[in-house]
């Protein structure tokens, strides 16, 4: 469904993503891996319109949704997720949800300030629809807290329930288990499994490697911008080049 | 849900017309009817400003100059061209509300610091030409404001302008109030804490930025033109820095994100200043440092009291059950 052909990003002298092409399978789970400073974050942020790219172009289903801004990219389902969480801390964690809905909302102003019955239907709608979510991932009595004051574990997997509130039809998650411990990080395994469920594909960048291996369908390695190789993981844990790419060239010697 | 929580017609809106319609029976002269109308028109001025300011988390420090400017519109339209009052506001918001929504593009760009001083760049070039181009407004003396006719009924009386600007200060209230409670005052409020998280799930944020600070701006100029018809005079002073400090201050001291805490500001710092007259040469320090030990003692603003009884209440209401 998603086809990346060729893309690039520069920053000054540094490529941070050298002329990288892959395909995405529709409803696989797609891991992408590689070392720190392989350029990870840098291709989710050139997927979903946050940096312009360099060079090359990113097709969706066919159609070219290349440099696209992320805003504009939620109406073409593709949705996403941050390394560093980002929730509203002062909505609770029901409106957090209800921010996912808000492309299908009237925000007609006239309406709004006079209170029509169409905007309290959306409200009725989709608090039903917001607390059903919710209750998918067991946080319905949670759903009046403000966000500020529920753990991190609980509000990672919020970040990604509010992405699948957008209806989309590619979820990309930034390190979604960065950070968190072993019981928080099976529970984000789980709530994956969920989204594929859903007919969702996910594009996952993790360093969490029983994880990865675990969930994904394919896997890209990356080091320094490029692709190192590309399989299932069985033939991603039994290649040379990223082996050594991961552990070094000491790796061959122990 | 019952009809009240239908048309939201909430308990507070309800004490607050009540303390309106009593109001006018406590004040005993001219003045006091002057400063009751001063503070509602103020309190309209902070309403728009606390929902860029507290609920988008928008700052700006040119809110007094566009009420200012909005306020010279209206008074030259129907003072020089003889229109209608009514027609006069209605361009002066019209006009405004064009200047405002281009404006914001480039500066709602700007974040915190930045923004606040892009804002106080435009108020104090508004107040420069208010100075400066005498010919069309008086210069630093101001002008003189025809009075406000409506339908051939001439609004004179302070009693009349209460009952109007207490009128358009509820209906104020109302619609801001069904607008925070909307989708769209949920978008505002996730603006405020990520523009990240609000951008990832499709709204287009420098839209939504641009939208309410237009709205801030229109009703500015709603009560800045009111005011003049309302003194019959209109100068600088209401357009300069000082007054733009005012209304920051006003929502802030209030509480930040709450629609009565901007009424409250206003309300204080309107009227507290003409109480403390009495202690004649220490009339400004005193009054500085109320307004430290309301910040210190109540960080969120004076609304926070209406918490805390709210919370006392239950509390005892839990005791006795």
């Amino acid at each position: 469904m998603l086809k990346v052909r060729s893309v690039t990003k520069k920053f000054g002298g540094l490529v941070a993503v050298d002329n990288l092409s892959f395909d995405v399978k529709k409803g696989s789970i797609h891991s992408i891996i590689g070392p720190n400073g392989a350029g990870k974050t840098t291709l989710v942020n050139m997927l979903t319109g946050v940096y312009k790219l360099d060079s090359g172009t990113v097709f969706l289903d066919g159609g070219d949704i290349t440099n696209i801004p992320t805003n504009r990219l939620v109406h073409r389902g593709i949705c996403r997720t941050f390394q560093n969480l980002q929730v509203c801390d002062n909505l609770t964690v029901l409106e957090n949800v209800l921010l996912g809905f808000d492309k299908y909302m009237s925000k007609n102003l006239l309406k709004t300030f006079f209170r029509s019955q169409k905007i309290l239907d959306d409200e009725e709608r989709y608090f039903q629809r917001g607390m059903h979510l919710l209750s998918l991932i067991g946080l319905e009595e949670y759903a009046h807290k403000e966000a500020k004051n529920l753990s991190y574990g609980i509000l990672k997997r919020l970040e990604i329930i509010r992405a699948l509130a957008t209806g989309p039809e590619l979820i990309l998650l930034d390190e979604p288990v960065a950070g968190l411990n072993t019981k928080e990080t099976q529970e984000v395994s789980e709530l994956i499994k969920l989204l594929v469920q859903d007919d969702v594909t996910v594009i996952l960048i993790e360093h969490d490697m029983k994880m990865v291996m675990d969930i994904s369908d394919t896997i890209t390695v990356m080091n320094f911008g490029q692709k190192l190789a590309e399989g299932t993981p069985q033939e991603i844990a039994n290649n040379k080049d990223v082996i050594q790419a991961y552990l070094g060239n000491e790796g061959h010697h122990g | 849900m019952n009809f009240l929580e239908r048309i939201n017609i909430t308990k507070e809106i309800l004490i607050f017309t009540a303390i309106l319609i009593v109001v006018p029976f406590v004040l005993q002269n001219e003045f006091h009817f002057q400063l009751a109308i001063l503070a509602m028109l103020n309190a309209m001025i902070c309403i728009g400003l606390n929902l860029l300011m507290g609920y988008a988390g928008q700052v700006s420090l040119g809110h007094g100059a566009f009420a200012g400017l909005g306020g010279y519109i209206g008074a030259i339209l129907t003072t020089e061209y003889q229109f209608n009052p009514l027609l006069s506001i209605l361009s002066a918001v019209i006009f405004m509300g064009i200047f405002a929504f281009i404006i914001s593009k480039p500066i709602l760009k700007l974040k915190g610091h930045y923004l606040a001083m892009a804002t106080l760049g435009i108020g104090v070039i508004i107040n420069i030409i208010l100075n400066v181009e005498y010919e069309i407004t008086g210069g630093t003396d101001g002008m003189a404001v025809d009075s406000f006719i409506l339908f051939g009924f001439e609004l004179f009386e302070s009693m009349h302008w209460y009952i109007v600007v207490a009128l358009l200060l509820v209906f104020t209230l109302w619609i801001f109030d069904n607008l925070i409670k909307s989708p769209f005052g949920r978008i505002l409020r996730s603006i405020r804490d990520s523009e990240k998280a609000a951008d990832c799930v499709g709204i287009n944020v420098s839209f939504y930025k641009s939208v309410v600070f237009t709205i801030s701006v229109v009703v500015a100029t709603i009560a800045g033109s009111l005011y003049g018809f309302f003194s019959g005079f209109i100068s600088p002073q209401e357009a300069s820095f000082n007054h733009s400090i005012e209304l920051v201050v006003m929502v802030v001291l209030g509480g930040l994100g709450r629609l009565y805490g901007a009424v409250i500001g206003a309300t204080i710092l309107t009227v507290l200043p003409q109480l403390l007259t009495a202690f004649e040469e220490y009339e400004t320090l005193i009054f500085g440092l109320i307004i430290i030990a309301i910040m210190i003692f109540m960080p969120k603003g004076i609304v926070s009291l209406w918490d805390k009884i709210l919370e006392f209440k239950e509390r005892k209401f839990a005791k006795s059950a």
